[in-house]
């Protein structure tokens, strides 16, 4: 046994070797917590040091200090506190790293390839025909007029009679018509056009009236990819004291420019409509090529749409309006030629009634 | 109607470029379809003179004609029958371009080398004669272009007329209103008077229906028949009608120049040297110029023989038997005025339309109907060696006048939203051939007896309108009045909102044609009872209106799945039909919104994909009711047709049942070529938006923890788990927040038909922590409720 060992003889040692041997000691065991907190690999094993270390060996150690003498007390308490410094720095530095490793390793192990794992939510889609014929809404209720949806099936009187087309009239034959088995022959049919909402708005409401009027329409004809025997129109109808054909254009013109941009104009050119006079085709400057000409305006550099013109004195008479009091203007024009246009559909076939979803679910 | 620019120039003076007369057509309301320049398409055609004409060595019906064409002989290959030495005719060189792009090449035809082509009508873009090579003017001067001799290097402006314009039926109408619009001169000189003979016989004339032919003029020639000569056929051919005979070639022009129909008709063949004109008697039947036999009916107006005898359908159709042909040697023209609605009815209940009729039913100038007969007269003369009677037998008991049309200045004004003085106004409408009478603000204008169309002050409005140009009218905007909300109707925003609902559950928006045929009807199970049809369907499948959205649907699903697309989810909103209530004539409309779904929801990779089933359609419903807010909605298990018979519900709202909800009959879906189950709903939107809608108040939310209890029983099969959920509503009151079901199974254990029911409960108050007395006492309230009202007991 070693005489330095016992009680006795520490007790025996000079006072500053007594402080110099605590000293190394913290030093020594600083080092070796550094060197143990290093490589540790658990976050438990270095728990496990961090006991051993700070509350067995460094407390030991500490007790030693009551043996020192004072002028040595100072340094021993320095030495000591750096000893400790270095060990928990040296553990806690190791015990961010272990952490940082091991929430690693949890993510790796949670990682997905979000890329292609979408469940294949499919939202709906609303009808091309439905998004135009909505925004058509938006754009007249801004402009403060109402929205009004007529019957399908409609009388002779409020197809053709009250819109100034008598039995017989040339203009009847332009369009070929539908009729249902009902009531007396050829009294009831399916509505050529839009424009006898016109003569319901204005049998069941007195003037002023700023009213626009969408619908589904019905020609006797076969399906193709120019024509349908069912069809979508939109109609507009002002009455109101003092309205002029300046209205009417300037009106389009804002209305144009809302549903295909700033840059468009429109074009009127005198045409016939029995209800209305005087009568103008419909058309717009092509918002794809700017007039230049291109393949969806046909070179012309114009879109024909549809008609318009001051709503004819008959047709007021014939919901007992006096025209020298009233003056109004109507316009009217396919919906179903929107999408087409603006999305190069091919067909009308295609648009309509084929409802494949590879189609819709584009929209 | 097509005019050409060089008939167009008999008229008036027109030198504008082609785009600018037809920029000028279509701001008149003339609108221009096309324009036509079919000398463009014709090049090195020149005239040559067939010198001799040699059989080929090796065929018998293909000749060789030597032909001279001015700076130079040839031989060419030729096929046509009429051709012989001195005739001049059009010679295609090698090199030459007829219509088509069709290029001359120099070929050997039989082993003989043809040096070019000799050309008929047809090749050359003039109708459709390809009977024989075209005979040019023998005077033409060999090597000449073509185009100058036949007058190609023409344009054509093809017109769509509206109806209200008989008068640019004709060339001159037109020409009228493009002089007024270019201040060009225009005049329609007198008709020659042609060559006329006392020694021809009277005819007689009589009207019997003055009303339904007001004016008739007849005239008498003697001609010779034959072809007409070159300028008069290529007038034809250029407005598109083919050429026939002299006499037939000069009632055409006269109607296409003036929009005047003429008929012809062989006197030798009118029994007794007259006219009776009269309506049909019934039963009687006559056979037009197109060999069909006509079946006439009471109110037809026919043009008879002195015996009655029917000749021609009254401005539609002539009869075969006095058809003029090429042993004709007397006509008599007829040139008459017949009211348009007469004739619109023969022609409409008859399917048969000609350019006459197309002319009369929109009404000709009764005022024009001698003169014209006088041109027509004039015109034999050149062309048909024709010799007239002096006499011109008019019957015109009661002239119709000019229409006297009072015009307000101010009101022109008004309406269009101008300026203009009375001045103005009466120098824009004068040049049309209108009339004006005094100089104040307030008229009269008298409208040509040409212009059926101008009858009141509005209609002269409308030409003040085309004359001064809509494009010069100052744009203004009209604005709904100071005050006016432009809005959807509540019942239009909820109809977007079921559209928009089902649009946020996955379905997409297809649109179904509403005609269907009857079996389309019956193939999917939906009552026909009430079903209204079309009278004169073209299909028999758009014959019937639909009274549900599901057959468009279900077809829209077969389509998909024969195309290879299985997953499918589609909904339609739209009108349906249903034969009227009580006297009402009208049928009667309901907007019907269905859906349909089939295949599978795509999970994958995850999961595996799910297979649709009939909660999805369920989901949809919710979504559509949760849109609309709807209160009071139950659903009740039923059987329906077209639906599975034990998988299917109807949907009450407010107790009144709105439609059906479920998987589609699973022998319907094979017949649709579906392989998946196939869930869907149809559901009455107009019944839907009638219903009580939830309290809109704002309901105070708790901050208080809830007590959440599962709860097991176990019923007869039959007991809808619906009814428990409103017992257990009922005696969970207030404070039951929540209750839904959670599982639900069969087994053995639970007994035959009996299922065990599970709900997940949760209770909470508004004002404080339920106590655990209060919420034992709820517990034990809601298990006997449950118990006493279906016969359950709860499970262990």
């Amino acid at each position: 046994m070693n005489q330095h060992d016992t009680p006795n003889e520490r007790s025996e040692q000079a006072p500053s070797a007594r402080a110099d041997d605590l000293i190394a000691r913290a030093t020594t065991l600083a080092g070796d917590a550094e060197l143990s907190a290093n490589t540790a690999t658990t976050l438990d094993v270095l728990n496990e040091l961090e006991r051993s270390v700070i509350k067995h060996s460094l407390a030991d150690i500490k007790k030693g200090i009551k043996d020192v003498d004072g002028a040595d007390r100072a340094r021993v308490g320095q030495a000591l506190s750096a000893a400790e410094v270095r060990a928990r720095g040296a553990i806690e530095v190791r015990r961010i790293d272990l952490a940082t490793a091991e929430r690693e390793a949890v993510v790796e192990r949670e990682r997905l390839d979000l890329s292609a794992q979408g469940r294949g939510y499919q939202r709906g889609h609303l009808h091309p025909v439905t998004q135009v014929w909505r925004e058509l809404e938006d754009i007249f209720c801004g402009l403060g007029y109402q929205v009004f949806y007529g019957p399908e099936a409609e009388d002779d009187w409020h197809n053709f009679e009250a819109l100034n087309f008598p039995p017989g009239h040339p203009a009847r034959a332009m369009q070929d018509t539908l009729y249902l088995e009902l009531g007396a022959p050829e009294q009831v049919l399916l509505r050529t056009h839009t424009s006898p909402c016109q003569i319901r708005l204005m049998e069941s409401q007195p003037p002023p009236i700023y009213a626009v009027m969408p619908g589904r329409t019905f020609r006797r004809d076969t399906m193709d990819a120019r024509h349908s025997p069912v069809f979508h129109q939109i109609e507009a109808l002002v009455v109101d004291r003092n309205i002029t054909m300046g209205d009417l254009m300037g009106t389009i013109d804002v209305f144009f420019r809302a549903l295909f941009g700033e840059e468009v104009e429109a074009r009127f050119l005198p045409s016939y409509f029995p209800f209305t006079e005087p009568s103008s085709e419909l058309g717009v400057s092509c918002p794809f090529c700017a007039r230049k000409g291109c393949r969806t305006c046909s070179n012309t550099g114009w879109i024909e749409l549809g008609g318009c013109g001051m709503v004819d004195p008959n047709v007021f008479r014939a919901v007992g309006l006096d025209p020298e009091e009233w003056s109004g203007f109507a316009f009217g024009f396919g919906i179903d030629r929107i999408p087409l246009l603006r999305n190069e559909i091919d067909t009308l076939q295609t648009l309509l009634w084929d409802n494949d979803v590879r189609f819709l679910s584009q929209f | 109607m097509r005019a050409p620019l060089s008939w167009l120039r008999d008229f008036t003076p027109l030198d504008a470029p082609s785009q600018e007369i037809a920029e000028a057509l279509n701001q008149l309301g003339l609108e221009v379809d096309d324009i036509h320049e079919p000398g463009k398409e014709i090049s090195g055609v020149v005239a040559a003179r067939i010198l001799d004409v040699v059989p080929h060595p090796d065929a018998d019906k293909i000749r060789l004609a030597d032909i001279d064409f001015g700076s130079g002989q040839l031989r060419v290959v030729c096929g046509a029958p009429n051709i012989e030495a001195g005739m001049v005719v059009p010679f295609a060189k090698v090199g030459a371009v007829l219509p088509g792009d069709f290029k001359i090449t120099k070929r050997k035809i039989r082993g003989v080398v043809s040096e070019g082509m000799l050309c008929s009508p047809r090749e050359l873009g003039l109708g459709d004669d390809h009977g024989g090579i075209l005979a040019l003017d023998d005077n033409s001067e060999l090597g000449r272009d073509v185009r100058e001799i036949l007058g190609l290097n023409d344009t054509v402006f093809e017109l769509s007329i509206t109806p209200n314009r008989p008068d640019a039926m004709g060339i001159v109408g037109v020409a009228r209103d493009l002089a007024a619009h270019f201040g060009l001169p225009f005049e329609v000189a007198d008709a020659a008077p042609g060559t006329t003979a006392e020694r021809i016989g009277a005819v007689t004339v009589h009207v019997e229906d003055p009303d339904r032919c007001p004016r008739f003029v007849a005239r008498v020639a003697q001609v010779v028949m034959g072809d007409s000569p070159a300028w008069l056929q290529r007038r034809l051919t250029l407005a598109g009608m083919r050429p026939i005979s002299n006499v037939v070639d000069v009632t055409n022009y006269i109607m296409l120049e003036r929009c005047r129909p003429l008929h012809a008709f062989d006197l030798g063949r009118l029994a007794g040297r007259g006219i009776v004109v009269r309506c049909a008697a019934q039963g009687e039947s006559m056979m037009t110029l197109d060999g069909v036999e006509r079946p006439l009916a009471s109110d037809d107006l026919l043009i008879c023989d002195a015996v009655r005898a029917p000749q021609a359908i009254a401005g539609i159709m002539g009869g075969r038997e006095s058809e003029v042909d090429e042993s004709t040697t007397e006509v008599l023209i007829e040139s008459a005025y017949f009211a348009p609605s007469g004739i619109a009815k023969t022609s409409k209940r008859l399917g048969l339309r000609s350019e006459a009729s197309a002319r009369f039913e929109r009404g000709v100038d009764p005022n024009g109907v001698a003169a014209g007969a006088d041109a027509a007269i004039a015109l034999l003369a050149v062309v048909a060696n024709g010799v007239a009677a002096t006499e011109t037998i008019d019957v015109y008991p009661n002239p119709i006048p000019r229409r006297r049309i009072a015009v307000r200045t101010g009101r022109v004004n008004a309406i269009l939203g101008t300026d203009l003085k009375a001045a103005t106004v009466r120098s824009l409408i004068e040049p049309l051939g209108i009339t004006t009478t005094g100089t104040d603000d307030d008229f009269v204008a008298e409208a040509p007896t040409w212009r059926p169309d101008l009858e009141r002050e509005i209609d002269i409005v409308e030409e003040v309108a085309r004359r001064f140009g809509l494009q010069n009218i100052k744009r203004t905007v009209a604005s709904a009045p100071a005050g006016s909300v432009g809005r959807l109707t509540s019942w239009q925003r909820a109809r977007r909102h079921v559209a928009d609902a089902l649009v946020g559950a996955g379905y997409s928006e297809g649109m179904t044609l509403p005609l269907v045929a009857l079996t389309d009807l019956a193939a999917v199970g939906v009552d026909t009872d009430r079903v209204v049809r079309v009278a004169n369907p073209l299909r028999v499948e758009e014959s019937v209106m639909r009274p549900s959205l599901r057959p468009g649907l279900l077809d829209a699903l077969a389509r998909n799945a024969a195309r290879g697309n299985p997953d499918v989810a589609l909904f339609e909103l739209g009108t349906v039909f249903f034969a009227p209530d009580d006297d009402n004539y009208l049928p009667t409309e309901h907007t019907f919104v269905a859906g349909v779904r089939a295949g599978s929801e795509r999970t994958a990779p995850r999961r595996h994909d799910r297979g649709i089933d009939v909660g999805d359609a369920l989901d949809a419903v919710q979504a559509i009711v949760d849109a609309l807010g709807l209160a009071n909605v139950r659903l009740e298990a039923a059987t329906s047709s077209g639906w599975h018979p034990a998988r299917a519900a109807e949907v009450f709202v407010d107790d009144q049942l709105v439609g059906v909800v479920g998987e589609v009959e699973h022998e319907l879906v094979a017949t649709l070529g579906v392989s998946s189950t196939v869930v869907g709903f149809e559901l009455d939107v107009d019944m839907l938006l009638s219903g009580e809608v939830r309290d809109p108040h704002f309901r105070p939310i708790s901050t208080y923890p809830p007590a959440n209890i599962d709860l097991a029983f176990v019923v007869d099969d039959h007991v809808a788990a619906a009814d428990v959920v409103r017992t257990l509503r009922a005696a969970g009151g207030e404070m039951l927040e929540s209750v839904h079901l959670f599982d639900t199974f069969r087994s053995s254990q639970l007994g035959d038909g009996n299922v065990s029911l599970a709900f997940a409960l949760r209770f909470r108050a508004i004002d404080r922590t339920l106590t655990d007395v209060e919420i034992a006492g709820l517990h034990t309230g809601c298990i006997a409720a449950v118990e006493s009202a279906h016969a359950a007991r709860l499970r262990a």
